[in-house]
C-alpha cells in the first residue's frame, strides 16, 4: 500500500496503479475519455490533467496526466487546483469544437459520458465559431448505429473492438481532425460482441439500433437487476421497461461473471418478450380451436394433473423455482430431464465432475486469468460468447509477463502491446472445424470429432503416464506433444470442453485435466465444461440421472403415463419428430407452459401462458454451478404467471426457494443469493425507477386521466415506483448505474470497492455444487466402432451465436443476422456431392431442405449442421448422414449472414 | 413619547392617509369575461407545439419537456422518419395536472414548445383535458420565427445532408491523403 | 330626563336595523376594501353587488351546521349566542336620536362597559369548548387582549363622564349641544377610545386572536354554518356599537344644522367611524402580540390616567 495525497487529503492506495484509476477509486470525481477501466491507459485524450508536486513546499507543481502517471508513496498531486482545472477545461473545450449540436436527438443524450465530462471540466459555452469538420456515416448492420460527427477522437472503440475483441473491420482511417472511426465499406459489424461499442463509445458515435427504434431517455426506463437467458455464462443485465415494452438490455457489472461486457445475443436478443405471438392467455383446445379458461377452470385443470399417472418434463430455459415446482408437482420420480438424451448424457458426466475435488470451473475472470488454454472440441464463440472474449484476454497474459518482465505497469496499455507484438499465451484449439477464435490460437487442429476425442485422450497420456491413450494418430504427434508441454508448465493451465456434441470430448478433456492434476501437484485444475442453455445445469441437478426424456416419451407412448405437464420446452427441439408426435397423441392431455408458441404448444391440450425472464423474479444456475438471483423488471400487460404461480400454492420465489433448499439436493445453499431482510433501508424498498422517471401522469391518461395506484411489488425487496433508497453506494440493489455528476454507465466506478473491484451491491451469486470427494479413476476411451461408408458424412451439430437459442432468435434484431438451416462441408466432400455454396441440398435420412455452406476450415467426412430457427432438430439424425442435391431453391434467408472475412480469409466466393 | 406620537403621524397616519387617497384610482380589475383582458404575448397559459419554418413538427421528441415537469403531466414516445429526423410518435400532456410553470418551454432545446396566452381551458369532464398532439400541433412558429433545430444540428436528415447545417464543412473525404 | 320605556315596536325596528345595517356591513367593508386596493369588489349580485349579503346569508344559513365530535357541545353552542347577544344589549342603551331608543338608563355607560366585559366570556367558550389549538390559543390571546384593554376603555370615557356629570349617555349628547363636542376637550380620552374600541372589537390591525396567517382563525377555528355567522355578525355589530359610542361620546350624538333630521346625523357621523374602522384594516398591518399588550400597559394606561388627572385638575380649578 502507498500513501499519496490528493488536495491535502491522504489516501491509502494501491502502488500498482496510475493515479486517475485511484482517485476514481477513492470515489472523487476526475474527468477522461480514453481511459476505461477493462482497457488501461493511453494518454490519448488530455483529459484527465491534475497537478503534482515534488514535495510539500512545491507550490508550482506540473501538470501530469493521471491515467499516464503511476502511484508513487508519497505523491501529492491535486485536482481542484486552478491551472490543472483551466487546463482541463481548454481541452474538453477543443475537443468538443466539432461536436454537433445534436443532444436533443442523440440517443446518448442523458447517459452521455461527454455531456458529463463537459459539465464537470467546467466549459459551458461555445467560442469557437468557425466551421465544424462532418463525416458521412456508414451502415453498420442491425445493431448499431453510426454518427461520425459526434467523434472526439478518443480512441476506444477501435482499443475496444480490435484490441480487446479481436474485431478486424473497424478501425481508424485518415488523420489529424478527419479522423475516421469506421469499417473499410459499410456493411454489418462483424464481432459479437459489437454492442459493447454502444457503452464503450463516451459519446453518441455508436448507438443501440433496436433501442433508438422505440426509443426511451434512459431516466424514464424502469429498471432492475436481472441475469441474461441467452446461454450458461449467466451475464448480469439490466434491462429497461417503458409503456409496457422491454426497450434495452445494458450491462450490469459483476466482476466475477461478466465485468463490463456482454455479447450481442445477449443484448440484442430479449424482443422476443414484446413478441405479438406471445402465450398472454390460459387456453384450453376444445375441437381444435382455443378456448379461454376461466381461474376456476385452470384450477380444475391443475387438479387433475395432480394426480396419479402424470409426468413432468422440466426445462432447461426455465427457472429453477419453475421447474422445482413442476418436480414438486408430479413428485421427483416422474419429473424428467427437459433436454435431447445426449444432452442428458454428457451432463451426467458434467456433474459427477463438477463434485470432484480436483477440478475448479472458473469464473469468466479466472477465465481471462488462465495462461495456458486447450479448446476441446467446443465453437466457444458460438455456445457461451462472453468466455470467447475472456479467452481473447487469456492469451494477453504473456504480454502482462513481458511487462512485469521489462517494469512496465500492466495498464500502460500501448506499451504493453507494443512491447509484447505477437506474443501470446497458448491457446490451442481441437476442433471439427474452423472456429473464431483461430486468430488468437497457437495450435489449431481440424479433426473429425472422434480424432478429436482421441487427441484429447493422448495428450492426457503424455502429460501422465497413468492416463489411457487412445487411437494413434501421426500426423498430429508433435502438437500433441507441444500442447502437453504448454499445459505442464502453465501456472494456471485451463482445460474447455462442452457438451454440444455428446461425452466423450468431455471425458478426454476430464482426463487431461486429471492428468495435469496428477502430474503438476497443483490443488485444483481449472476445468470449464459449457453447456448451452441459461439453467441446464439447474435442471441437470433437479432432475434423476434416470429420469430422461426419452424415458418420458417412452412412457407417454406406451400408455404408461396418462399426462404430461411440458414446462417451457419445445420437445420437437429434444428429440426425434416422430417419438413426440407418438407420445403427445397418446398422451390423455397435455399441458404446456411456455411464453411463445411453439411445435409443442400446437399439440398441447391446455396452455398456460408463462412470463418471460424479465416479467419474474427467479433463480438460474450457469456453467460453473453459480446460482444468481435475477429481479422482475415490469409486469406482464395480461394474465401470463411466472410456471410456478400456476402449478403450485407458493406465494413469494422466497418461499419456493427455501423449500427448494431443502427438497432438493445440491440446493442447499440457494437461499444465499436471496437479498433477505438486511438490504431494507429503513424500511424502504428499491425503486426501479429513477428518480427523474417522467410522464407518470399522463403516461395512461389516454385510457383514464385517473392514474392508477401504482403497482405493489409484495415479492422483492424492489418496488415499482420513483420512492424508496435508489442506488447509492450504501444501497442494496444495483438495478441502473447513476451518481450524482455521472448520467453515464461510468458511474458503476461510484459503486465498486475499487475499480474494477466488487460491487456493494451486487451479489456475485453463490457456487451451488460443492467439491468433496476426488475420485482418481480415469475415463477409459470409447471405442468408436461406426464407420462411415463413401457417401456417408459424420454429422456434427454447429451452434450460431444469432439463432441457436430458442427464444433470443424471436428477437427482430437477432432475426436480421440469423441464418438458415445449413450444412456446412468441405469443398472436397461439396465437390464429391456435385454442391456449390448456396444451394439447397437434403439430408438423409430425414429429407429436410439445408442450405450448403462451404468452408475449407471444416474437417472433410464431417458435416456441420446448423439447425436455423428450429425447423430440423439435430435430434431428428443419428451421427451419421447423407448429403444430396436438392432441386428447391428458395430459403428465406440463406447464409448471407454468415461473417463474410471468414470466407474471404478461406477464399472462397459467398 | 414624542417620538411615538410622532411615529404615528409620520407613519401610520400618512399610511392612512394614502391608502385613502386610492378611492379616486381607477381600478385595476378587468371584468371577465364581459370584457377580455389584454393577455400578455408570454403569458404562461397552454402549450402548444409549433412548426419549424419549412412546416415540419420541431418537436424531436428529446423527452427533455417530460422530464423537466414537475407535476409528470407530460408523456411522449420518440419515432423517426425514414431519414432521421425524430419527432413524437405521440405527445401527450394531462392538463388536469398542469400547473402552467413554463419548465416545459424553458427545457424545450427546440422552441417547439410555447406557452400560450390561453388559459380558458375549463372542461366539464376532467378527461377532456388530456390533449394528445394533434390538438396540440399549430400551423406556425409561435414566438420564434426563424429557428430551426435541424439547421443547426449536425444531424443528417430529409432535405439537408451531412455538411449543410450553420458553420458545417464539407464531409471529410477520409480516403484523401491532403492535409 | 325620565325613564322611558320604548314601545315593543321601536324595540323590534331598532333590533332589525341593527342587525341590517352589520349584515350590510360585510358588503361594504368589501367595496371599501376594494376601492382602496383599486379593486371592484363585488358587484356581481344585484345593483352595485347589493345583495351580495342576501346570497352571503343564503349561503350561511344553508351550510352544515357542524358540532365538531371532540367539542365540548353545550358551551360550543352557546359561545357564539353570548356575544351576538350582549352587543345587541348594549345597543338598547345607545340614545340614537331623540325620541329612539330602547332605555334611558343613568348607568348607561356602565351597562356599554359591563356588557362588553361579558363578550369576553363568548370568545373564551368558544376557543376552549373547540379542543383545538388554534382555538385554545385565539381564546387565550382574546381574554387577555379584552380584559386589558376594557381598563384603558373605561378610563378614557371617563373625562366625558366628568365633564357631563352623567352617565346617562342621552345626558351626555345634550351635555354636548351646550357645551360643544366633547372631542375637543377629551381629544386624548377620544384617541384613546378609539383604540381600545378597535382592539375591544378585535378588528384590524388588532385582530390577534383571530390572526388567519398565524393561528387559522384563532377561537372561530372549528366553527362554520350560522355559528360561525353569529361570530361574524357579532364582529360587524361591535363595529357599529363602537362607533355610535364615539358619536355619542365625542362627536355630539345626534346633533347637528337641522335641516337635516337628527337620526340622520347620528347614522352619518357613525358611518364615518365605521369606514375609519375599515381604512384601518387596509392600512395598518397587524401588530405582534407582546407589542399590543406592552403598548396597551405602557403606553395607553399611564396616558389615560394622565389624561382623567387633568380633566379633573381643569374642572376642579374651573368650577
Amino acid at each position: 500500500m502507498a500513501k499519496i495525497v490528493i488536495d491535502g487529503v491522504e489516501y491509502e492506495v494501491n502502488p500498482d496503479n496510475n493515479l486517475l484509476q485511484e482517485c476514481l477509486s477513492q470515489g472523487l470525481d476526475l474527468p477522461y475519455f480514453c481511459w476505461h477501466p477493462s482497457m488501461g491507459s493511453v494518454g490519448a485524450c488530455r483529459q484527465c490533467a491534475v497537478k503534482q508536486y515534488r514535495d510539500a513546499d512545491d507550490k508550482e507543481g506540473m501538470l501530469v496526466m493521471a491515467c499516464m502517471t503511476p502511484v508513487t508513496d508519497g505523491a501529492i498531486i491535486s485536482i481542484e487546483d486552478e491551472g490543472a482545472k483551466s487546463f482541463r477545461s481548454d481541452v474538453v473545450e477543443s475537443l468538443m469544437i466539432s461536436h454537433p449540436h445534436d443532444c436533443p436527438v442523440c440517443e446518448e443524450g442523458g447517459e452521455c459520458h461527454l455531456q458529463d465530462m463537459t459539465l464537470m471540466s467546467g466549459h459551458n459555452y461555445r467560442r469557437y465559431d468557425k466551421k465544424k469538420r462532418t463525416h458521412r456515416n456508414q451502415y453498420l448492420g442491425p445493431f448499431i448505429n453510426h454518427e461520425m460527427n459526434r467523434c472526439i477522437t478518443c480512441y476506444r472503440c477501435v482499443r475496444y473492438y480490435g484490441d480487446y475483441a479481436g474485431g478486424t473491420d473497424l478501425s481508424a482511417q485518415a488523420s489529424h481532425h478527419h479522423v475516421y472511426f469506421g469499417r473499410h465499406e459499410e456493411g454489418v459489424l462483424e464481432s459479437e460482441f459489437s454492442g459493447n461499442l454502444v457503452e464503450v463509445c463516451p459519446t453518441g458515435v455508436f448507438t443501440d439500433k433496436a433501442f433508438s427504434e422505440n426509443y426511451s431517455r434512459k431516466w424514464d426506463l424502469q429498471t432492475a437487476p436481472s441475469v441474461c437467458v441467452g446461454c450458461s455464462v449467466g451475464c448480469n443485465t439490466a434491462p429497461g421497461e417503458r409503456y409496457g415494452s422491454l426497450r434495452r438490455i445494458v450491462n450490469r457489472y459483476n466482476s466475477e461473471v461478466n465485468g463490463y461486457f456482454l455479447c450481442d445475443r445477449g443484448r440484442f436478443g430479449f424482443d422476443f418478450v414484446n413478441n405479438r405471438d406471445r402465450l398472454l392467455e390460459p387456453v384450453q383446445r376444445v375441437d381444435n380451436t382455443g378456448e379461454l379458461l376461466a381461474d376456476d377452470q385452470v384450477k380444475a385443470v391443475i387438479k387433475e394433473f395432480a394426480a396419479s399417472g402424470t409426468i413432468g418434463i422440466g426445462s432447461p430455459r426455465a427457472s429453477n423455482e419453475s421447474n422445482f415446482a413442476l418436480r414438486a408437482m408430479v413428485g421427483e420420480e416422474n419429473y424428467y430431464a427437459g433436454y435431447s438424451d445426449a444432452e442428458h448424457e454428457s451432463m451426467q458426466v458434467i456433474l459427477g465432475l463438477a463434485s470432484d475435488a480436483s477440478f475448479h470451473s472458473p469464473s469468466v475472470r479466472e477465465i481471462e486469468s488462465a495462461d495456458a488454454v486447450l479448446i476441446l472440441g467446443e465453437d466457444v464463440t458460438n455456445v457461451a460468447p462472453r468466455i470467447a472474449l475472456a479467452l481473447r484476454q487469456s492469451v494477453r497474459n504473456k504480454a502482462k509477463e513481458l511487462a512485469d518482465e521489462s517494469r512496465i505497469p500492466q495498464w500502460q496499455d500501448a506499451a504493453v502491446r507494443e512491447l509484447a507484438q505477437h506474443e501470446r499465451s497458448p491457446l490451442s484449439i481441437l476442433s471439427p472445424a474452423v472456429s473464431r477464435l483461430d486468430d488468437v490460437a497457437s495450435d489449431r487442429v481440424i479433426e473429425s470429432l472422434p480424432n478429436v476425442v482421441a487427441m484429447g485422450y493422448q495428450i492426457a497420456n503424455k502429460i501422465s503416464s497413468s492416463a489411457p491413450s487412445a487411437g494413434a494418430s501421426s500426423e498430429n504427434d508433435e502438437v500433441i506433444e507441444k500442447i502437453a508441454a504448454q499445459l505442464k508448465a502453465a501456472k494456471r493451465p485451463l482445460i474447455i470442453a462442452g457438451n454440444s456434441n455428446g461425452g466423450d470430448v468431455i471425458k478426454a478433456a476430464a482426463n487431461i485435466a486429471r492428468a495435469l492434476h496428477d502430474e503438476s501437484g497443483k490443488s485444483v485444475i481449472d476445468l470449464c465444461l459449457l453447456v448451452p442453455e441459461v439453467n441446464s445445469v439447474g435442471m441437470g441437478l433437479m432432475a434423476n440421472s434416470a429420469n430422461s426424456l426419452g424415458i418420458a416419451l417412452e412412457k407417454l407412448a406406451s400408455g404408461e403415463a396418462k399426462r404430461v405437464v411440458v414446462l417451457e420446452n419445445d420437445l420437437y427441439r429434444r428429440a426425434a419428430k416422430g417419438q413426440v408426435d407418438a407420445a403427445l397423441s397418446k398422451a390423455e392431455k397435455v399441458l404446456v407452459l411456455d411464453q411463445l408458441p411453439s411445435a409443442t404448444t400446437a399439440n398441447a391440450d391446455v396452455i398456460l401462458p408463462a412470463t418471460a425472464f424479465s416479467e419474474h423474479e427467479a433463480t438460474y444456475i450457469n456453467y460453473e454451478g453459480r446460482a444468481q438471483l435475477s429481479f422482475q423488471v415490469h409486469q406482464c400487460q395480461k394474465q401470463a404467471q411466472p410456471s410456478w404461480r400456476w402449478i403450485c400454492d407458493a406465494k413469494h420465489v422466497d418461499d419456493l426457494v427455501e423449500r427448494c433448499c431443502s427438497e432438493a439436493p445440491g440446493f442447499s445453499r440457494l437461499r444465499e443469493v436471496l437479498p433477505g431482510e438486511n438490504p431494507f433501508v429503513a424500511g424502504m424498498k428499491v425503486p426501479r425507477q429513477s428518480h427523474r422517471y417522467s410522464g407518470r401522469t399522463a403516461m395512461t391518461a389516454n385510457v383514464s386521466v385517473h392514474e392508477p395506484k401504482q403497482m405493489e411489488d409484495e415479492e422483492s425487496i424492489m418496488s415499482f415506483s420513483m420512492e424508496g433508497m435508489p442506488a447509492q453506494k450504501d444501497a442494496s440493489v444495483h438495478a441502473s448505474s447513476w451518481a450524482p455528476k455521472w448520467n453515464s454507465n461510468q458511474s458503476i466506478s461510484k459503486f465498486q470497492d475499487e475499480v474494477n473491484g466488487e460491487l456493494k451491491q451486487g451479489h456475485v451469486g453463490c457456487l451451488l455444487i460443492e467439491r468433496e470427494d476426488s475420485s482418481d479413476s480415469y475415463f477409459e476411451p470409447a471405442v468408436d466402432s461406426i464407420e462411415p461408408s463413401a457417401k456417408q458424412l459424420r454429422l456434427v451439430y454447429s451452434y450460431q451465436i444469432f439463432g441457436s437459442d430458442e427464444l433470443s432468435a424471436r428477437s427482430k434484431p437477432i432475426q436480421a443476422r440469423m441464418t438458415d438451416a445449413y450444412i456446412g462441408l468441405s469443398p472436397e466432400d461439396a465437390e464429391d456431392r456435385g454442391l456449390r455454396q448456396g444451394d439447397v441440398a437434403t439430408i438423409n435420412p430425414l429429407g429436410a431442405p439445408v442450405v450448403v455452406c462451404i468452408r475449407t476450415g471444416i474437417k472433410a467426412g464431417t458435416a456441420l449442421l446448423h439447425c436455423g430457427d428450429g425447423k430440423i432438430s439435430p435430434a431428428d439424425f443419428s451421427g451419421l448422414i447423407e448429403v444430396e442435391k436438392s432441386a428447391a431453391q428458395s430459403t428465406i434467408r440463406g447464409i448471407g449472414n454468415l461473417i463474410v472475412s471468414d470466407f474471404q480469409e478461406e477464399e472462397i466466393s459467398s | 413619547m414624542l417620538t411615538l406620537i410622532k411615529d404615528t403621524l409620520t407613519s401610520q397616519v400618512v399610511t392612512l392617509w394614502r391608502v385613502f387617497s386610492h378611492l379616486w384610482v381607477k381600478a385595476d380589475t378587468v371584468e371577465y369575461p364581459d370584457e377580455q383582458p389584454y393577455m400578455f404575448p408570454r403569458w404562461r397559459g397552454r402549450i402548444i407545439l409549433s412548426r419549424d419554418p419549412d412546416g415540419e413538427e420541431r418537436c424531436v421528441a428529446c423527452n427533455l419537456c417530460a422530464v423537466a415537469c414537475p407535476v409528470d403531466c407530460i408523456a411522449l414516445q420518440k419515432t423517426e422518419d425514414e431519414e432521421g429526423r425524430w419527432y413524437p410518435e405521440f405527445f401527450r400532456i394531462n392538463f388536469s395536472r398542469c400547473i402552467m410553470c413554463g419548465f416545459c418551454e424553458e427545457a424545450c432545446p427546440t422552441n417547439a414548445i410555447q406557452l400560450t396566452p390561453d388559459f380558458e381551458m375549463a372542461e366539464y369532464k376532467r378527461q377532456d383535458m388530456v390533449w394528445e398532439k394533434e390538438d396540440l400541433l399549430i400551423d406556425g412558429t409561435g414566438k420564434y420565427h426563424d429557428y430551426n433545430f435541424y439547421r443547426v444540428a449536425g444531424k443528417k436528415i430529409g432535405g439537408k445532408d451531412k455538411g449543410e447545417a450553420q458553420n458545417e464543412a464539407v464531409p471529410v473525404n477520409v480516403r484523401s491523403l491532403l492535409p | 330626563m325620565t325613564f322611558e320605556v320604548g314601545s315593543g315596536l321601536s324595540i323590534g325596528a331598532i333590533l332589525a336595523t341593527v342587525i341590517l345595517v352589520a349584515a350590510m356591513l360585510i358588503w361594504v367593508e368589501r367595496r371599501l376594501l376594494s376601492f382602496w386596493q383599486e379593486r371592484l369588489g363585488p358587484n356581481r349580485v344585484g345593483p352595485f353587488g347589493l345583495l351580495q349579503v342576501v346570497a352571503d346569508m343564503i349561503k350561511i344559513f344553508t351550510k352544515e351546521d357542524w358540532v365538531p365530535p371532540f367539542a365540548d357541545k353545550f358551551s360550543f353552542v352557546l359561545a357564539p349566542a353570548i356575544i351576538m347577544t350582549v352587543i345587541l344589549m348594549s345597543f338598547s342603551v345607545i340614545p340614537f336620536a331623540p325620541g329612539v331608543g330602547v332605555v334611558d338608563s343613568n348607568i348607561g355607560v356602565l351597562f356599554v362597559l359591563a356588557m362588553a366585559s361579558l363578550g369576553a366570556y363568548s370568545v373564551m367558550l368558544g376557543g376552549l369548548s373547540s379542543d383545538n389549538k388554534y382555538a385554545l390559543l385565539g381564546a387565550l390571546r382574546a381574554a387577555a387582549q379584552m380584559i386589558s384593554y376594557e381598563v384603558f376603555m373605561g378610563i378614557s370615557i371617563l373625562g366625558v363622564v366628568a365633564l357631563s356629570g352623567t352617565f346617562n349617555l342621552r345626558e351626555i349628547v345634550l351635555a354636548q349641544e351646550a357645551n360643544g363636542w366633547y372631542v375637543i376637550p377629551q381629544f386624548i380620552g377620544f384617541v384613546i377610545f378609539l383604540i381600545a374600541g378597535v382592539a375591544e372589537s378585535h378588528r384590524l390591525p388588532f385582530d390577534i386572536p383571530e390572526a388567519e396567517q398565524e393561528i387559522c382563525a384563532g377561537y372561530h377555528t372549528e366553527y362554520s354554518g350560522m355559528k360561525f355567522g353569529m361570530f361574524f355578525v357579532g364582529e360587524y355589530l361591535g363595529l357599529v356599537l363602537i362607533s355610535s359610542l364615539i358619536t355619542v361620546l365625542f362627536f355630539g350624538g345626534w346633533l347637528g344644522p337641522a335641516f337635516l333630521p337628527p337620526i340622520f346625523w347620528f347614522a352619518l357621523k357613525a358611518f364615518m367611524f365605521i369606514a375609519f374602522f375599515i381604512l384601518l384594516r387596509a392600512a395598518i398591518p397587524r401588530p405582534r402580540y407582546d407589542q399590543l399588550m406592552s403598548y396597551g400597559w405602557l403606553f395607553l394606561l399611564p396616558v389615560s390616567l394622565l389624561n382623567l388627572l387633568i380633566t379633573g385638575v381643569i374642572i376642579l380649578s374651573t368650577s
